[in-house]
């Protein structure tokens, strides 16, 4: 690897192109003249220089330390950003050196030294020539000359990774500077790439997925594989760990092998070859890890082909341990890399790559406990890789682990690329028992690993694809973690919750507070055209997680037994107190959705809706008997008494007229709310009474539905509606659960079609409905400056709004100073929450990892805890 | 918000002097500014024979609403829809109680200018309140105004004809009669009012409440429920700053899924105006507090069972010679209390999930006024064991006092890999209650839990079925201990298992995961000898 060159008079100096270079020479040598012609200005940092920065004198030695520690700075900074540097100071002395060297190392360059061996005389000639050195002591140089001569040899075992020595003048004269691309470096090979997992001597699977991938295999005269070639030139990349464990390690590497050396494919090692290449060049090592089994076949390998073991040791000892490829938008290596090792070379990059980022602690199994870098992954360039099984390969921060543990008895992954499609076959057979279960029973510990406080816990930033970088605060993530942990369902079933929405502007009409007008005028204003407008049920927020069975349910959601989905609240307890009215439910509305033909026609087999639940006092009646119907008694009790005292008064000839007038309209008013109340109220036993209306298919398998248009949203449940059949028991005696949504499209820019919309919201509120729901019937819109539209604004019967504002709020005096509304945090918390909705959706639906979906689901929990008017 | 005050008399002593006692002429409508509303005294009846004066607040509700807005007035303007939908429009809270201090001052003090003779006199008096909240019922009524001579009548209030199932309202329509000074009179419906009201959502200024105890003098004293009425006030004053300050995001929360901010903010339990006299600032054990001690059914016994349960895990914990513990689960810190007394303790972490628990285990603990050197031991952190956390690793031992028993069983895994997977302490103390022996509690109705949080309680058979299981997922070894009394048939009120990281932890070789080439020892195996280490190492440290 080095290339020290002490004899011949060759010109080029090779120098990899992101690397420390450090002159090394006398006063006089003419280091500054050598930096000036091979170098860019801008990369050469002197020690002169820096000399006479702090001290206004390029040659005051007394400035020398504070001088160094400015151009070890700067060098600093340069090599963190990658940058090729120089450094032009004499460095004849070993410690001076020393603290180059651990400069590169810090940033994980290679250090390259260039000696100018110039003789003495000549040194002396040049600094005579020059005024400002003409007072240096005439003993220098022949001290830095000793020192120089006394370092030569040791300039390797320093750690300089390349020594170039120029001896004389002439030869100085005579270099050139090549600069060469690091190992690592294969930004120029654009593929397409097929980048294989762990493999672990599973030989057999190997074969199978690569035909998969569309290889052609090469084999030798005894059938065995020992080339692959892609008719389309496509390139495989093998992440390491092609050995142990696994049936036939010696094939898998004869095949790998071949395919590396016709070019067909790259190759970065694992910890494993790593292990075999130090055992295969006779270090001690444990033969431990399922490395025995290797061990093995090489020896049976050895009797027919004595050279295989030499072969395989060369080919291990030529892997490069990580590599940069397709312009630098990749990077693969086998146990993952931080942005800030990419490309770069240092033992620690390499150890990195080979064992990933260890803690130093072991887990429950004396495995050593891995910190999870790929979370705080952020950067540009995709990172592919290995060594740790997971049950299924996902995406997590422009990262992929595509170790399925085939030799565990799970499946081979690859991933193409750019096309960044996963292909995998499953195991042909449990090869090799692990030690600790691929899952555990914790919620997530099946997708990877359980759910850790760290996701949720504290002031937390989410990334989101629709509103960027979501902030969550602390004291909200701690009201939201004790709810989640002491009241919420398993978070297994909890991929979703609803956000809030904002009420649209305040009315100004008389009598009204909410009013159609305002909605359809700001959808106008925000270029919608097309809204729908959707009854709004009076109940309480119900998501339903419908399997199709209780086996869909333990496979994709990991639910216990007997559990076929879930139906909870908006802050996500549990809808029902009975588990098994909760199945009840799920089984009627499983089989709505088997009779209208949804499980075909979405290819799913489960369904995630957004739904009302009613009558409200099945789940409010705690708060309607403490609350609003105590209100109601309150007003019963005494208004009555109130009005005779105010009549008897009044008969006495005591001036209360204007009294008795207002108390009148009070126990109107009070007597409305009561009505407001009671409408929303019916006894239920059991299921019976209870109704749903589910008015959006949130998520399927695969998808979110969330951008669906509202009108095929609508037109998919009402087929759902009409195939809801009761069940076992008497038909004419139950009644249906699901009750549909009705709805009316409205043109805002339509007058007729407005007043329509108008008509219809005041013909559903005199009829005792709550109100209307207005949304952008394209469900997901975006302004012309891009931002999210609001998903929907609720327009509030006046009458349902008693039970929000109080008996008395229609009063116009009431209701002057209740217009005074300040929407603006409320419409940015209900954007952020559907934001975070989405997200969590679309996580869900791209099968990403647990603790992804419940970092945007606690997201939106923790924002329902943010202070804003309960009243909106 | 209105209630009405009749007198009798005769022509020689009218009933309409009561217009000379009110300081108000019965031929008037008057209105009067107060903080909540305008009030109104008006006479719908004034004649020799008898007079009925009305007192009448009108309360603003919106403005009630404003008013809180800002900061140090005590409102939480965004806290609950209770603030806008409420009763006090019409109800006969405290806001009617400070009405009558306002509007009938002097009568209050008893004095009369003009008639000075009239306030000392004793008159037929019937006060009608039609509908009074009150908290503890009818029944409480009674037992409030019958021992100051009147005679009582409260007849609950219909919640809903419409929906009889929800039964009666928290109102009562009071009428009381006797023969008192009207000064008395005044007095007990202003001390009295806000006693029964149960406004847990409402500011009262402190000054106020000096007032009110004022107006006790006299009656307060020889009150058979003195201590009830009195720390009520305590109690509500306590509840209110504690509403104001900490449980705005619960409330948003629980008003989001339309239910009472109680059903969900619950982890500390509300002081009672019972236990809050005796049991509440000092740390005594004996009240137990949190949730799910069941002690109050054990009031009869000499040591508490909480207490028994302490000194039982303090004695498992010293027996796995423990130094570093983590009390999961810490509720509001009675196991930290007496964790802190004994030094061989050296690191003591109490985690819970509720915040409003935390700090209230801070103030009782005075960690604000602990040494140094005692409060270096003690960690307080919020945290859930529905999730792993790195930051419980490395410890010696870990207590679940009383904790399980609070998550709903599907989540149990959950708490296991935290606590035995992940946070992997040497040793494990756990206690949870033992359901055979609920029958012998006789307070406790037959099927019922003992705390209303209790998502399950165990059979002996469940729990140890449950505990073997986990020891053996997780390379731990386990033994069982009762705790209080063993009955023949039904066993301990409380079991206790101990679980300790056994020899045979797995790990020494092989693995899915990768193998680091510098093989990585596996540090956890300790050897944990029996009870002949314990007593020794016992006997050691009380030699030194």
């Amino acid at each position: 690897m080095t290339d020290t060159d002490l004899t011949t008079a060759r010109r080029s100096l090779a120098v990899p192109d992101l690397s420390l270079v450090v002159l090394i020479g006398t006063t006089g040598s003419g280091k500054s003249t050598f930096a000036r012609r091979h170098f860019l200005p801008t990369q050469v940092v002197s020690s002169d220089v820096c000399r006479g920065l702090v001290a206004d004198d390029e040659n005051d030695q007394s400035a020398t330390p504070d001088a160094f520690d400015v151009l070890h700075y700067i060098a600093g900074k340069r090599l963190a950003a990658g940058r090729l540097t120089v450094v032009d100071a004499t460095n004849v002395q070993p410690e001076a050196r020393r603290s180059l060297i651990r400069l590169a190392r810090e940033h994980d360059v290679l250090p390259v030294a260039i000696v100018l061996d110039v003789p003495e005389a000549e040194c002396v000639r040049r600094n005579a020539a020059r005024p400002d050195r003409a007072g240096m002591p005439t003993h220098v140089i022949p001290r830095q000359r000793r020192e120089l001569r006394r370092s030569l040899k040791s300039l390797e075992r320093e750690g300089f990774r390349k020594v170039h020595v120029l001896r004389g003048p002439e030869e100085v004269e005579a270099a050139e500077i090549t600069t060469e691309r690091r190992y690592n470096d294969l930004r120029h090979l654009t593929g397409p790439f097929d980048i294989v997992g762990d493999i672990h001597g599973c030989r057999s699977e190997l074969e199978t997925l690569l035909g998969r991938l569309g290889y052609v295999l090469r084999r030798d005269e005894r059938g065995r594989p020992v080339d692959a070639s892609h008719p389309e030139g496509r390139t495989a990349v093998f992440v390491g760990d092609l050995v142990d464990r696994g049936p036939d390690s010696p094939g898998v590497l004869r095949l790998v092998m071949g395919m590396v050396a016709s070019g067909a494919a790259l190759c970065v090692p694992g910890n494993h070859e790593n292990k075999l290449g130090r055992y295969l060049k006779g270090r001690k090592v444990q033969v431990t890890h399922g490395l025995a089994e290797t061990v093995e076949q090489l020896e049976r390998e050895h009797t027919e082909d004595p050279e295989f073991g030499d072969r395989v040791r060369v080919f291990i000892e030529s892997l490069i341990s990580h590599y940069v490829l397709d312009g630098g938008a990749l990077v693969v290596c086998h146990a993952g890399l931080p942005e800030k090792y990419h490309g770069r070379t240092s033992g620690r990059v390499r150890s990195h790559a080979l064992y990933g980022d260890t803690t130093g602690e072991t887990d429950e199994f004396g495995l050593p406990v891995r910190y999870p870098w790929a979370q705080d992954y952020r950067g540009r360039a995709a990172v592919v890789y290995g060594h740790t099984p997971t049950p299924v390969a996902s995406w997590l921060n422009n990262t992929i682990c595509l170790d399925t543990g085939c030799v565990f008895g799970g499946r081979m992954t690859a991933l193409r690329w750019p096309e960044r499609e996963l292909v995998d076959v499953p195991a042909e057979r449990i090869w090799y028992e692990p030690v600790k279960p691929l899952t555990n029973e914790a919620p997530g510990g099946s997708e990877g690993r359980p759910l850790d406080l760290g996701d949720v816990r504290g002031r937390r930033v989410v990334e989101t694809r629709h509103m960027g970088r979501i902030a969550v605060k602390e004291e909200n993530a701690a009201a939201a973690l004790e709810v989640m942990s002491r009241f919420a369902v398993d978070p297994r079933l909890l991929g979703y919750l609803p956000p809030t929405m904002a009420p649209c502007a305040t009315s100004t009409e008389e009598g009204y507070l909410e009013h159609p007008a305002e909605a359809f005028a700001a959808y106008r204003a925000d270029g919608v055209r097309e809204v729908i407008c959707e009854e709004k049920h009076m109940g309480s927020r119900a998501v339903a997680l419908v399997c199709r069975d209780e086996e869909v349910a333990r496979k994709r959601f990991d639910a216990p037994d007997g559990v076929s989905g879930m139906v909870y609240t908006r802050t996500g307890r549990p809808f029902f107190d009975d588990p098994a009215l909760t199945e009840t439910v799920l089984r009627r509305v499983g089989r709505a959705v088997e009779g209208a033909g949804l499980w075909q026609e979405l290819d799913t087999d489960w369904l995630l809706l957004d739904a009302e639940l009613m009558p409200w006092s099945l789940k409010a009646a705690g708060l309607l008997r403490s609350q609003y119907a105590a209100v109601g008694a309150a007003s019963r009790a005494v208004l009555p008494g109130v009005l005779t005292a105010l009549e008897g008064a009044a008969a006495r000839g005591v001036e209360v007229s204007g009294l008795l007038d207002k108390h009148r309209g009070r126990a109107a008013d009070a007597a409305a709310f009561t009505d407001a109340y009671r409408r929303y109220c019916w006894p239920v036993d059991g299921l019976e009474g209870v109704r749903m209306a589910p008015f959006q298919i949130l998520a399927a398998q695969g998808r979110s539905l969330a951008a669906l248009p509202h009108d095929q949203q609508l037109a998919l449940i009402d087929r759902m509606v009409e195939a809801d059949a009761p069940g076992d028991g008497t038909p004419e005696r139950e009644q249906p659960l699901l009750v549909p949504t009705r709805r009316l499209i409205v043109d805002t820019e339509d007058d007729a079609s407005r007043a329509a919309g108008t008509q219809w919201w005041l013909d559903l509120t005199a009829a005792g409905g709550e109100g209307m729901v207005v949304k952008p019937l394209q469900g997901f819109v975006r302004k012309g400056d891009g931002r999210l539209v609001q998903p929907g604004v609720k327009c509030r019967g006046r009458e349902y709004l008693r039970i929000i504002y109080g008996p008395e709020y229609t009063r116009p005096d009431n209701l002057d100073r209740l217009r005074v509304r300040h929407l603006g945090h409320k419409r940015s918390l209900a954007l952020r929450e559907y934001a975070l909705g989405l997200e969590a959706l679309d996580r869900l639906a791209d099968g990403e990892p647990l603790w992804r979906v419940h970092e945007a689901v606690f997201a939106v929990l923790a924002l329902e805890s943010e202070p804003v008017d309960p009243r909106l | 918000m209105f209630l009405t005050i009749t007198t009798t008399g005769t022509d020689e002593r009218p009933a309409t002097d009561l217009g000379f006692l009110l300081h108000k002429h019965p031929d008037k409508a008057q209105r009067f500014s107060t903080s909540h509303g305008t009030a109104h005294v008006l006479y719908p009846e004034a004649t020799p024979q008898r007079c009925t004066a009305a007192l009448m607040l009108e309360v603003d509700p919106v403005a009630l609403v404003r008013r809180g807005r800002g900061k140090g007035r005590g409102g939480a303007p965004d806290s609950a829809l209770a603030q806008y939908v409420n009763d006090r429009p019409y109800a006969a809270s405290s806001l009617l109680a400070v009405a009558l201090s306002n509007v009938f001052s002097s009568a209050l003090r008893g004095q009369c200018k003009a008639r000075p003779e009239l306030p000392v006199r004793p008159l037929p008096l019937r006060i009608e309140v039609p509908a009074l909240p009150a908290r503890g019922g009818a029944e409480l009524v009674e037992r409030l105004f019958a021992p100051l001579g009147w005679t009582v009548t409260a007849e609950p209030v219909v919640l809903d004809e419409e929906f009889p199932e929800w039964g009666d309202s928290r109102y009562v329509r009071l009428v009381l009669e006797g023969e008192l000074r009207l000064a008395d009179a005044l007095r007990h419906l202003y001390v009295l009012l806000p006693v029964l009201d149960d406004a847990k959502h409402y500011w009262v200024a402190p000054d106020e409440v000096d007032k009110l105890l004022r107006s006790g003098e006299g009656w307060l004293e020889d009150h058979p429920e003195q201590r009830l009425i009195t720390s009520r006030y305590l109690a509500r004053r306590w509840s209110l700053t504690r509403n104001a300050l900490e449980r705005l995001e619960l409330a948003r929360l629980a008003e989001a899924d339309d239910t009472e901010v109680e059903e969900i903010d619950n982890a500390v339990a509300e002081t009672t105006e019972e236990s809050g006299a005796e049991g509440d600032g000092d740390g005594t054990p004996a009240t137990g507090g949190g949730v799910g001690d069941g002690e109050t059914a054990d009031a009869g016994k000499p040591v508490p069972l909480a207490v028994q349960r302490r000194e039982a895990i303090l004695e498992a914990l010293r027996g796995t010679e423990s130094a570093r513990v983590l009390d999961l689960g810490c509720g509001q810190g009675q196991l930290l209390a007496a964790l802190l007394k004994d030094v061989r303790f050296t690191e003591i972490v109490g985690v819970d999930v509720s915040m409003r628990a935390l700090n209230e285990t801070a103030r009782r603990l005075r960690l604000d006024r602990m040494s140094e050197r005692q409060s270096a031991r003690l960690k307080l952190m919020q945290g859930s064991l529905a999730y792993t956390d790195s930051r419980l690793r490395g410890y010696d031992a870990a207590v679940l006092c009383e904790v399980i028993e609070h998550v709903d069983p599907p989540r149990l895994p959950a708490l296991e890999y935290a606590v035995f997977g992940a946070a992997r302490p040497r040793a494990v103390v756990l206690t949870t209650p033992n359901v055979e022996y609920n029958v012998r509690w006789e307070t406790l109705p037959a099927g019922k839990a003992r705390h209303p949080d209790h998502r399950f309680e165990w059979t002996r058979e469940e729990f140890r079925g449950w505990a073997r299981q986990v020891a053996e997922r997780h390379g731990y070894t386990v033994e069982f201990r009762p705790v209080g009394p063993d009955d023949p048939e039904v066993g301990p009120p409380t079991q206790l298992a101990l679980f300790r990281l056994g020899e045979g932890d797995p790990g020494t070789d092989g693995g899915t995961s990768a193998d680091h080439s510098t093989s990585t020892s596996n540090s956890t195996s300790t050897s944990n000898s029996g009870t002949e280490t314990i007593s020794t190492t016992t006997a050691k440290e009380a030699a030194a």
